[in-house]
């Protein structure tokens, strides 16, 4: 095999190996920027502070603690660390610190898992506060050398002048002398008023080598003789190896090895994927035991928990089983929705280099910290001999917050100390080894009096709890509260960021947990979905019951909530909402991840009952928006991420195996498909919420309300799959 | 050993029989920015050009390809970037994650290559790469963005 183009990028990626064990790595890799003739006989500058290093020729080099997987934080993290520190946005740029460096620093970014829409919201604080401790440590220094007062001086754009005197310094001139100095105690950061950079639409900093091919994912790590791998675990749940063929496959061309990874899984490592991936799926395999799971089998088990005496209480107010006595009218209706897959376009991957000393990953993850830990227990090596190095995720979708193919890979590389391994799994793979977003069913009530008035609700969610399978110890009472996102109380400090917005006099929410054996997962926007179809389906349909208008409907109810009312009559006002155009549209308005959000759907439905989705008004209120255009593409992502599951989301157990291991099979939603999405971003200040997930959570039940406008017919089930909505 | 033309360069390279193009370029040749996203023609990330056309090259056998045939991938697409496409997409800031685009640009460069004029129509019938993030409507805004600049 010849290999008749070189790459300059595997030097690049031996060296950044090579170097990774080290603290230094950090700061002798920014300081590379450090190339003016001024700067060239002198060594780099060292950082600032851990959120800081800026170079002899100014570029500003910030570090980002979270995981960029689309979703933007990388770009919104670094404007507010620009921001506090009045740097020059033009000279920015970013780089991860390694969770090994973390853990050797005493955690000095503290988190680095990235999900339930917290990059930003969680850590806002920490990092503007780190910044605005670099800007009042240059500034300090700067005067120093003046022999000036701090309060003399001005900073602006990376140059910090002296008023009296005119004279100027730019921060590189400064950074190494400021990094000598004690860190301020007393740190007032920026009035949002005065913000420049935070608030404004500035372009991703990630883009440019996105559209030349240069980007590199974790899928496309090449590392001086490395060797590829391909896996297959057990299609079945807890089903382990009995035995397997190697003698099938080893002849295979480019076959090096075929082993058994821990007690579930076969891989085959060669020379390149497309062999090793090729040999894996030849190699005979017997599987023992698991769980011969049917999804259909389940739905008995999900109904009985509709009804079922026990069930947790989520929230609640009022006596709401003397409303429902009481109720002039009830209406009641079950949901039903399925098991979906995260399926991002990149599917997991992770590199390993192993050796008695040491153990490396190159990997995407959601949770560099959680990777690591992975790392340092498939090796058997202590944590500080283990470092990862995280990639740019090629979506994440909370399927990259588990570790499961680090370890797989660390395991494999395990068998062939000194040589680095690429484990690829195929999307098949994918598919079948997934973290589920879990199916659930509700069992929906209200109760309306004598003058249409909402006097009672009562929502039964039967499924399974996400927290129950993967993080057993956040379970408190037997109560999932992250089941209740969106309709929990808002009392309890854990759930005031999903809690319920409406007023309602009396209600109960509840969850009667049934337990598949599917691993389920965080899926973006995670439960939130769900309970948003169960809720503004609902109050669609007691509207309608009551014969009062939709949009009034809910306003009477938000009351308490002027937020969540405000981005409701903004997509309604901007939709056309009760205009006699024609038009079917649907409303939904959910909090959720701290957010407000809102959508109105204009459907049309043809004479064969097809569905067509024509455009779409959606408003969010995150408090403070700190890049209304990554805002605006994160709420039209949102829609096809939450349509798609709503049109085809659906991953069916026959057996205990996924029938769905490809998009062939897993349907996602196309460009044709594609509504047009009005996006109002607005503002309100105050509060930092989320963006990623939030909106997903209104895009299916605006449909949904729009469907019954234009047929009269009610969707409960999903996926839809463009089934006849003309028939009832 | 099969001699291949990729961007612009003559290229010998030894695979089996069966090898999809797509590997040939990512393992082979080092053009990583082709992406595998399924296998199976279903996703489009794989797309490139053969003389000009896209085609996705997961399932594409590279055996299959002719002495002639040139075939171009996103690295070879313009020099720096600066394909009209490219240049869309950087102005309206398409990619999210990213990892479909080198996919996507290639297929909406394919589509004006045959059809210079397409509308949101033609977008939407002949544009069917999968995207998990999302960035449907900025592909569709970046599509007429870039044929302003052709
Ligand atoms: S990887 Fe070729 S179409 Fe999906
Ligand atoms: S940008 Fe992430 S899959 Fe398209």
């Amino acid at each position: 095999m010849t290999n008749s183009i070189s790459l300059s990028r595997r030097g690049f990626l031996i060296s950044s190996g090579a170097a990774g064990l080290t603290i230094s790595f950090l700061a002798g890799c920014a300081g590379a920027d450090d190339n003016t003739p001024a700067a060239a006989d002198l060594p780099p500058n060292p950082e600032v502070n851990a959120w800081v290093h800026i170079g002899r020729d100014d570029v500003v080099t910030i570090r980002i603690a979270r995981s960029e997987m689309g979703q933007g934080t990388l770009t919104g993290l670094a404007q507010l660390v620009a921001e506090e520190l009045e740097a020059d946005w033009d000279k920015v740029v970013t780089e991860y610190p390694t969770p090994g460096e973390n853990l050797a620093r005493n955690r000095v970014w503290r988190d680095f898992s990235t999900g339930g829409s917290q990059g930003i919201r969680s850590s806002h604080q920490y990092v503007r506060e780190g910044a605005a401790a670099a800007r009042m440590m240059m500034v300090q220094a700067a005067a120093n050398e003046w022999g000036v007062q701090v309060g003399e001086c001005t900073v602006s754009k990376g140059v910090i002048t002296h008023g009296p005197s005119g004279n100027e310094l730019p921060f590189g001139a400064v950074a190494e002398a400021a990094s000598q100095l004690d860190a301020p105690s007393d740190i007032t950061l920026k009035d949002p008023s005065t913000w420049t950079i935070v608030g404004q639409p500035v372009a991703r900093l990630d883009t440019a080598d996105k559209v030349t091919g240069a980007q590199q994912y974790g899928a496309d790590i090449v590392l001086d003789g490395m060797l590829l791998a391909s896996i297959k675990a057990a299609p079945v749940r807890n089903a382990t190896v009995a035995s397997f063929d190697a003698s099938a496959v080893e002849g295979m061309p480019g076959v090096v090895k075929v082993m058994q990874v821990g007690d579930n899984a076969v891989a085959v490592i060669a020379d390149t994927w497309w062999r090793a991936n090729k040999a894996v799926e030849a190699l005979p395999v017997e599987w023992a035991g698991g769980d011969r799971f049917n999804s259909a089998d389940f739905e008995a088990e999900l109904d009985e928990g509709l009804t079922a005496e026990e069930a947790g209480i989520g929230n609640q107010g009022g006596d709401v089983d003397t409303a429902f006595a009481n109720a002039a009218q009830i209406v009641e209706a079950t949901y039903n929705l399925p098991f979906q897959s995260h399926a991002p376009m990149e599917p997991m991957n992770a590199t390993a280099l192993y050796t008695d000393e040491s153990c490396e990953v190159w990997c995407p993850t959601q949770n560099g910290e959680a990777a690591l830990a992975a790392a340092s227990q498939a090796s058997g090596l202590p944590i500080a001999q283990c470092e990862v190095y995280k990639q740019l995720l090629g979506g994440g979708f909370g399927r990259r917050g588990m570790s499961d193919y680090v370890a797989q890979a660390v395991l494999i590389a395990k068998e062939m100390p000194g040589t680095p391994i690429k484990l690829q799994w195929s999307r098949e793979e994918d598919q079948r080894q997934g973290f589920y977003h879990p199916t659930t069913k509700a069992r929906v009530r209200g109760a309306l009096d004598e003058d249409g008035n909402l006097t009672g609700v009562n929502i039964r969610i039967s499924g399974q709890s996400i927290l129950a399978g993967i993080m057993p110890q956040a379970i408190v009472g037997g109560i999932d509260i992250a089941t209740f996102q969106g309709l929990a109380s808002p009392d309890n400090p854990r759930t005031a960021d999903q809690s319920l917005k409406y007023t309602f006099p009396n209600f109960r929410i509840e969850h009667a947990m049934r337990t598949p054996p599917v691993r389920p997962g965080f899926w973006r926007g995670v439960n939130a979905n769900q309970n948003a179809i169960y809720l503004e389906c609902l109050m669609d349909e007691l509207a309608v019951a009551a014969g009062r208008d939709p949009l009034e409907f809910r306003l009477a109810h938000l009351q308490d909530s002027p937020k969540s009312a405000a981005v409701l009559q903004a997509v309604a006002d901007r939709s056309g909402w009760g205009s006699d155009d024609g038009k079917h549209r649907g409303l939904c308005a959910f909090y959720s991840f701290g957010s407000y959000t809102a959508a109105c759907a204009e459907v049309t439905v043809d004479d064969n009952g097809q569905l067509k989705i024509d455009r779409i008004v959606a408003a969010t209120d995150p408090g403070h928006a700190v890049n209304p255009q990554q805002i605006e593409a994160q709420v039209e992502g949102s829609f096809v991420y939450g349509l798609s599951a709503m049109l085809y989301g659906n991953v069916n157990f026959v057996d205990g195996e996924v029938q769905e291991t490809n998009f062939d099979t897993y349907n996602v939603m196309r460009l044709s498909e594609m509504p047009e999405v009005e996006t109002i971003v607005m503002p309100s200040g105050g509060f930092w919420g989320g963006v990623g997930e939030p909106t997903i959570a209104v895009a299916a039940p605006a449909v949904l309300n729009a469907i019954y406008a234009a047929t009269g017919n009610r969707v409960r089930e999903l996926p839809l799959n463009y089934r006849n909505l003309r028939e009832a | 050993m099969a001699r291949l033309h990729v961007n612009g360069q003559v290229v010998d390279v030894e695979f089996d029989d069966d090898t999809p193009l797509l590997w040939v370029l990512r393992e082979q040749l080092g053009l990583t920015g082709t992406k595998y996203g399924c296998g199976v023609a279903a996703c489009g990330a794989c797309t490139v050009h053969i003389d000009g056309m896209a085609v996705r090259s997961c399932v594409y056998p590279a055996s299959a390809i002719g002495a002639e045939e040139q075939i171009t991938t996103i690295e070879g697409l313009s020099e720096d970037g600066s394909h009209p496409v490219q240049e869309a997409w950087k102005e309206l800031d398409v990619p999210q994650c990213g990892y479909c685009q080198p996919g996507m640009i290639m297929a909406v460069a394919g589509m004006l290559n045959n059809n210079p004029e397409a509308t949101d129509e033609d977008t939407d019938t002949e544009i069917t790469n999968i995207c998990r993030c999302g960035t449907f409507q900025r592909v569709r805004r970046g599509v007429q963005l870039a044929k302003t600049k052709m």
